[in-house]
């Protein structure tokens, strides 16, 4: 029974918030990891077009509550969502035609494509701040739990509860989903094989026909999507604040590298490994400990090896262990 | 036009700028603009150092600069005996047992032969280590912290002159350069931009969270100036006097004269480093760290190693930056972990070294000033803007009062445009690279 | 280089660049239609006198040409502008003067993708294929611009190199040096092209390999398809080739017939050797 109660209180604290997290870093690393095997830099910008997808979703999301539009038990925000989608797109699309397109027809080397990254993702970051301003925004309705802690107690009979939120339930699924149909994308399709064509080898991929300027078009339609899903999802699960959604920058290449930048798997494998290790090392262990140690072992203290606040420093440290073990990343990456 | 009649032209509308602000503001503003203009200038420096000589790409000059500032409060603060005696000798104790651990854990990696054996020993090292050190570690930290918590709570300094912290902020950016640059260089390939991202996020982090090093974010204020005090010179009858003579009041005097006094410190130091920039940019040293920038293989194979180059100047540069962070904690007189972040610290400063010129010192100078000038005054002016474009509005209606209420956030569009409008049509820069 | 302003300063860093399968090509841009210009040979890049972007010429009024069923040779020693005249003729640098024709057009005007559309099949000398795609991939990518069923084609391209089909779903890059090479060539021939140009199609590959490939070659000309290549192994082309073109320092320097140049005492002695 004590180690049942162990498990749920591990699944409670750890698994369940682990998964969410992982997912959102996972969806915001393939993002990264696409344009660095297309456009081949590391794109600066991505937090905040990840908060600009949420803040049209948002702005979206409030014009329905106010027509009373709802989707029952779900948020409305997944109604919104294909809008802010939408907006995003239009906004990757317009920047990419009025900022990196020229660089592309100079052949500028990717390194100078980062640092007009910067200025973008300052002209972003106004942008979000002006429209929606610096605050914490709330756009989360509907039912806020799956299972709640109490009815699981009453359910089971145990000690210790699990509480699955909706939008953690939510975060999972939609992950699941948009990671299918991505591999799908990119392994089956004609315009998917192009796009890996074109990363693999650009000159070749001129003289096979493939025109550059499309690949690049859609890769970053692409981006936009994952983005504002990433984004919402996040905004779902924790909230809307678009000075976090810079903060999950180093999260997230973190994640990318780890997997090995320019492999989707990689992107994935690497948010969850980053998620779960953040997770793991800033929870107070003292609860799980109790049910499974014998009472005379019990812990006195949190048993929490770094406080929350250097849940950063976790997602750094794995990394650097990551790559002096395998410098290219977990999975094949195109740094070598 | 030639360069020389060029780049002073370009200096000298910088300088008309803020003396226009002088004139239509307020002097104060102004010298607030020159000060801080010349730390950002040096920081712009630092930058360029790496970037511009090298083409190493340093996304973590917040964290340098925050060692810096941590430097100031170390140096300058004085002790604080009681909480030193409650725990001083359990923190260092356990801070040394820390480093012991990493010491120790670094001989096994390099003594032992590769295998599962070795992973063993360096994890249980690691794993043990860590719990003796937060065994000793945790008492000894809430010791320091019971001790009057809400004015001092932290082990504080060494209460020397606020100066000496200058070039001890150089020192300690340049020690955490030397552990990033060691990593992050010697991998088989170069990761130094996502390290350090990383380890400057930490290092806030950890002026934030230790409040016995740092107050955390309780803010260490109040620290010794180098410059007198406003209220000394505003009793010094002799002060009042020369301030009556040129027609000023003592406050407005006293607060112009002690800006004026760091400004020329500053200056001392910018000039100063500066002229090393240039030295070392036109000496042998300088050559070759452009030899292998424009062209590595070649360098390589005429036997340079690359890697220990790239390493020196990275620590340099991250020295520059810290010793920028040391006089920038110096003029606020306070170190505020909460106010550091990436947008102003770091990609800041890369807008004032693309814009200024990469790999001219000269621009980089240049641009600190210029676009720090930019940062401050373009808020005022977004305002104007606003006003402007919302004066045929209705009072009271919500569309105008968002748009005035937003004017603060043109300042992150504006560097943006700046940046990327300098890119666009004048890659080199201000002052390009001869 | 500090000279080039977007140039990157010997930055090398892998956390946030990408240099890998970054194009270099700075192909001719469309500047117009293709003109009909009856006659001729099958293929001419007639007189061509260009070079890369602003550069210097390379090549000085070099003309190569090949006709329906033949293959045409060009051998010459380092540096002497094969691969740079192969280029011109598939657009891939400026020719300022001269001209490229192919089945009586005027192609002189467009860009690589179009006279890929026109016909013209195009084997670099290195980076090939596509590493990380299938061997299955790297065809159907051959087959980009075609909407039609091109399962024939891919048949017919297993039929003449067999070791493809039983590696169709392995990474190219994980084949031998010769199964590349097969790939590369496999790849080009999926547009079912009207001409074959191979830059080199044997460096790098063992002898016998190379005695392979070459028997390849042959059988892709017997189907009726025209190939144009550069070859480092002068004397082995020679012999197989119906033309033959000596370049030297971007010059025609000798032509003939293969057999005509192997024997001509001039080009035995300086160029293979005696």
């Amino acid at each position: 029974m004590d180690l049942l109660n162990a498990f749920i209180a591990l699944s409670n604290y750890v698994i369940v918030p682990a998964m969410a997290y992982g997912s959102q870093l996972a969806l915001g690393a393939l993002g990264v990891t696409l344009i660095y095997g297309i456009l081949r830099f590391s794109n600066f910008a991505h937090g905040d077009t990840m908060s600009f997808g949420a803040m049209v979703t948002v702005l979206v999301t409030w014009l329905f509550q106010s027509w009373g539009i709802s989707l029952g038990v779900l948020p409305t925000a997944l109604l919104a969502l294909p809008f802010g989608i939408l907006g995003t797109m239009g906004l990757v699309l317009a920047t990419d035609r009025m900022v990196y397109r020229f660089y592309r027809a100079q052949k500028a080397k990717p390194v100078i494509l980062v640092i007009v990254s910067l200025g973008v993702t300052f002209i972003l970051n106004g942008l979000v701040r002006f429209i929606i301003g610096p605050d914490d925004q709330n756009f989360l309705d509907g039912e806020r739990f799956i299972v709640s802690a109490r009815t699981f107690k009453a359910m089971t009979g145990l000690e210790e509860g699990l509480a699955i939120k909706t939008t953690q339930g939510i975060t999972v699924v939609t992950a699941v989903i948009v990671v299918a149909l991505l591999f799908w994308f990119l392994n089956r399709t004609r315009t998917g094989k192009s796009m890996r064509a074109y990363s693999d080898n650009e000159d070749l991929a001129l003289l096979s026909g493939i025109n550059p300027e499309r690949v690049v078009m859609i890769t970053w339609l692409i981006v936009a999507g994952l983005a504002t899903i990433a984004g919402v999802l996040y905004g779902l699960d924790k909230s809307f604040k678009p000075f976090t959604y810079f903060q999950l920058l180093l999260p997230i290449f973190a994640s990318a590298i780890v997997g090995g930048l320019g492999n989707p798997l990689g992107a994935i494998a690497g948010g969850f490994v980053i998620a779960f290790s953040e997770v793991t090392v800033t929870y107070a262990w003292k609860k799980v400990a109790g049910y499974v140690l014998p009472d005379s072992l019990a812990p006195d203290g949190l048993l929490q090896l770094l406080s929350t606040d250097y849940k950063l420093a976790v997602s750094f440290v794995i990394l650097l262990i990551v790559l002096l073990i395998k410098p290219t990343g977990l999975f094949k990456g195109k740094s070598v | 036009m030639n360069s020389a009649l060029k780049n002073t032209l370009l200096f000298g509308i910088v300088g008309v700028m803020i003396a226009y602000t002088g004139f239509t503001q307020s002097w104060n503003t102004a010298l607030l603009i020159l000060n801080m203009g010349l730390i950002s200038a040096i920081m712009a420096l630092g930058v360029n150092l790496q970037w511009g000589f090298a083409g190493l790409f340093n996304v973590g000059i917040m964290g340098f600069v925050a060692l810096g500032g941590l430097a100031a409060v170390l140096v300058s603060m004085p002790p604080t005996t009681e909480a030193w005696a409650a725990g001083g000798g359990g923190v260092i104790a356990a801070l040394l047992m820390g480093a012991a651990t990493i010491w120790a854990a670094v001989q096994v990696m390099t003594r032992m032969k590769p295998g599962h054996l070795r992973t063993v020993a360096v994890l249980v090292l690691i794993v043990g280590g860590f719990f003796v050190y937060r065994a000793i570690f945790d008492p000894a930290v809430d010791a320091v912290e019971a001790v009057n918590p809400a004015g001092t709570g932290y082990l504080g300094g060494l209460g020397l002159p606020v100066i000496l912290a200058w070039p001890v902020g150089g020192l300690l950016a340049a020690g955490a350069a030397w552990i990033i640059g060691k990593t992050a260089l010697g991998l088989r390939s170069d990761y130094l931009a996502i390290a350090t991202l990383g380890i400057a996020e930490i290092i806030i982090a950890i002026l934030k969270n230790e409040d016995w090093l740092s107050r955390g974010v309780k803010n260490v204020v109040g620290l010794p100036r180098p410059t007198p005090y406003e209220i000394d010179l505003q009793n010094d009858p002799a002060f009042v006097e020369r301030a009556a003579g040129y027609g000023m009041d003592a406050v407005t005097a006293s607060t112009l004269f002690v800006k004026i006094a760091y400004a020329g410190l500053f200056a001392v130091v910018l000039v100063l480093l500066l002229w090393l920039s240039q030295r070392a940019l036109h000496s042998p040293w300088g050559r070759m760290m452009r030899a292998i920038r424009d062209n590595e293989v070649a360098a390589e194979a005429m036997g340079k190693d690359v890697t220990k180059r790239h390493l020196q100047v990275f620590i340099l540069g991250s020295a520059v930056c810290g010793i920028a962070g040391a006089m920038m904690t110096t003029l606020d007189g306070q170190l505020t972990p909460g106010t550091y972040q990436p947008l102003r610290f770091t990609f800041l400063v890369w807008v004032m070294v693309i814009v200024g010129g990469s790999g001219n010192n000269l621009g980089s100078v240049l641009g600190g000033f210029l676009i720090w000038f930019l940062w401050v005054q373009v808020e005022p002016m977004g305002l104007f803007v606003m006003e402007l474009v919302t004066s045929g509005m209705a009072d009271g209606s919500p569309i105008k009062a968002h748009l005035i209420e937003s004017a603060a956030h043109m300042r992150l569009l504006t560097m943006g445009l700046v940046l990327l409008l300098v890119l666009r049509f004048s890659p080199r820069g201000l002052i390009p690279e001869r | 280089m500090s000279s080039d302003p977007y140039g990157d300063r010997g930055n090398k860093d892998a956390s946030i660049t990408n240099p890998h399968g970054q194009g270099t090509a700075r192909p001719v841009k469309s500047r117009g239609p293709a003109r009909p210009v009856p006659g001729g040979p099958f293929l001419i890049g007639e007189a061509m006198t260009g070079g890369y972007g602003a550069g210097p010429d390379i090549l000085h009024d070099c003309t190569i040409a090949v006709d329906r069923g033949e293959i045409a040779v060009i051998v010459g020693p380092n540096g002497a502008g094969k691969s740079t005249a192969m280029k011109a003729v598939f657009g891939m640098l400026d020719v300022r003067q001269g001209q490229v024709r192919l089945d009586g057009e005027d192609i002189t005007a467009l860009s690589p993708q179009d006279r890929v559309a026109k016909g013209m099949g195009f084997v670099p000398q290195t980076s090939n294929i596509f590493t990380s795609l299938t061997v299955e991939e790297n065809l159907e990518m051959g087959a980009f611009i075609r909407r039609d069923d091109f399962r024939d084609t891919m048949a017919q391209v297993y039929d003449l190199f067999p070791i493809l089909k039983d590696k169709r779903l392995q990474p190219a890059g994980e084949l031998s040096g010769g199964q590349r090479q097969q790939v590369a060539v496999g790849r080009a021939l999926m547009t079912q092209p009207k001409v074959l140009m191979l830059d080199e199609p044997t460096a790098g590959v063992s002898p016998i390999v190379m005695d392979e490939l070459f028997d390849r070659i042959i059988e892709v000309a017997r189907t009726g398809i025209p190939i144009l290549m550069v070859e480092q192994n002068a004397r082995q082309a020679l012999e197989i080739a119906d033309k033959g073109y000596v370049l030297v320092q971007g010059r025609n320097a000798y032509s003939g017939s293969g057999k005509d140049l192997l024997e001509d005492p001039e080009v035995r002695k300086s160029f293979l050797g005696g």
